[in-house]
């Protein structure tokens, strides 16, 4: 296993230095890479980098967000998700090619306020993201509570392989759907289930840097290590968060959304 | 500017009882602001300040939007409350000057290419005022920038030089300012060493723009420590730094 540094950067620090890539919130000048955020740096031979703790959410390509319907206009609606940048779901992708503004009621479908789970379909540096809900598990979101939390912190409470969003969904017996947006949507049948998850997920955001968050949220939710199958604490769990916050990587992501929503949010 | 009185004592303590190269006491809160997506309170001395910043956001009037880069807008205000006679609280001439002044003080740290078609707003209001303003909102709204998760190239740290009695002391305070000689607000990046801002009232000989100079970037430097480990503190606790684990 090739070897990882680590150190506690603000923006201006010297990450690196010496023949190595600048990956990302980085970047080179001379000989030394540089930080551009407040974070946690990582560097190997692959290159450098700092994964940020702060932040708001830019969209990217292929990222499964939730957004909130704000209006329509007679081709497409607009949709709220959370960034500097409106996203638009095009008409079509719900009611076909064939689609015409004079004969299909777009308000019928998503009218504004609903809160549906989407894929950034097209997103460049000229346009503004656009959406899709053709795909498995993506579409409206019928009922549940609505939090937002820092989009830094998605990956530290999606956890390794998804351990940290499974502990809280068996034990609390709810269902939490996760927009790499930061904003999630809590539901189930129990009301009392529903608070204690979003208080732990309020937990998870602010202790995110934090070492045995898993061992702590599991105290607060009266969970055992056993009843937990593909759990992974660490001491460390900077790292944990780490390896999860590669947001190079968004396959990786990809398929841990595909976990969490693997009950079914349609 | 004429000088009506001695600003500097026989064993050299100036009107506040500091030394000629001493920085007045400076504290900064980070995140104090929980509905702005980053913000500082600073304590320059007697100067209370916050910095707010919200944003990369969406631009609102859509035209102002820029297709290659980020818009960042600023605004510098002076509560009525914030000095001895009631201010009013309409912009001024001095407020529409500063706040352009610590834009273009704050815009080089900023990699504004990241974020296309979007606006950064920074809002440094001043609660209390004691000379240095300007330079305190800089380096509070640096510290609020980096709170905000915006990519920068460096932070911003901000102090003023200048010539009380003939001599070059660091940090102007409001009565040095008023009846001193000159004052030269200096802003710095760092790491990169670039001078970010700089401006001069009074009259200073080349050799005293220079030592000026040199004093303002060295207090530029121990605010820059200030910054650092405030932020330092915030986001991994206290006395962790460098540490490499």
């Amino acid at each position: 296993m090739q070897e990882v540094k680590r150190k506690y950067v603000i923006p201006g620090d010297i990450v690196a230095e010496g023949n190595l890539r600048p990956l990302v919130n980085v970047f080179k000048i001379g000989n030394s890479i540089v930080a551009t955020r407040i974070g946690i740096t990582e560097s190997s031979k692959d290159g450098a980098k700092v994964i940020p703790l702060s932040g708001i959410y830019f969209p990217r390509a292929n990222d499964i967000v939730i957004g909130k319907i704000l209006d329509h206009s007679s081709l497409s609606w607009s949709v709220d998700i959370n960034s500097c940048f409106a996203a638009h779901l095009p008409a079509q992708d719900i009611f076909g090619r064939d689609f015409s503004p004079a004969h299909d009621d777009m308000g019928r479908q998503l009218s504004s306020g609903d809160v549906i789970v989407a894929r950034i379909a097209i997103f460049d540096r000229t346009r503004d993201p656009i959406l899709t809900i053709q795909d498995k598990d993506l579409g409206k979101i019928p009922t549940g509570e609505l939090i937002k939390i820092s989009p830094t912190r998605v990956p530290r409470l999606i956890g390794k392989r998804g351990s940290m969003i499974q502990t809280i969904e068996k034990a609390t017996s709810t269902r939490i759907t996760i927009g790499q947006n930061g904003i999630i949507v809590v539901s189930g049948n129990d009301k009392e289930g529903i608070t204690l998850a979003i208080n732990a997920i309020h937990i998870v955001e602010v202790e995110a840097h934090t070492s045995n968050l898993t061992q702590r949220i599991k105290q607060l939710l009266n969970v055992h290590d056993s009843e937990i199958e593909g759990d992974d604490t660490q001491n460390n769990e900077v790292n944990d968060a780490a390896i999860n916050g590669d947001r190079v990587n968004s396959n990786n992501n990809d398929k841990e959304m595909g976990v969490i929503n693997s009950n079914g949010t349609k | 500017m004429v000088q009506s009185r001695s600003l500097i004592d026989e064993s050299g303590r100036r009107s506040d009882g500091r030394i000629i190269d001493e920085l007045r006491e400076v504290k900064i809160n980070v995140g104090i602001i929980k509905n702005a997506d980053g913000s500082a309170l600073i304590e320059f001395g007697k100067n209370k300040i916050i910095a707010a910043v919200y944003g990369p956001r969406e631009v609102h009037p859509k035209h102002m939007a820029l297709s290659d880069r980020c818009v960042v807008r600023c605004r510098y205000h002076m509560s009525p409350f914030s000095t001895d006679t009631r201010k009013s609280p309409a912009p001024s001439r001095r407020e529409t000057e500063i706040s352009k002044v610590i834009r273009e003080a704050l815009e080089p740290a900023l990699i504004l290419e990241d974020y296309p078609r979007a606006a950064i707003d920074i809002f440094i209001e001043v609660l209390q005022a004691d000379g240095g303003s300007r330079c305190a909102g800089i380096s509070a709204a640096s510290v609020a920038l980096a709170d905000a998760g915006i990519n920068m190239r460096d932070m911003v740290s901000a102090c003023a030089a200048g010539k009380v009695d003939d001599k070059i002391v660091i940090d102007i305070n409001d009565t040095e300012d008023k009846e001193g000689g000159a004052d030269m607000p200096v802003a710095y990046m760092p790491n990169l060493k670039k001078i970010t801002l700089l401006q001069l009232d009074g009259e200073l000989n080349p050799a005293e723009f220079n030592t000026c100079l040199d004093e303002a970037i060295r207090g530029c430097l121990k605010v820059y420590e200030i910054q650092r480990s405030s932020l330092i503190e915030k986001y991994f606790g206290k006395e962790k730094g460098l540490k490499e684990e």
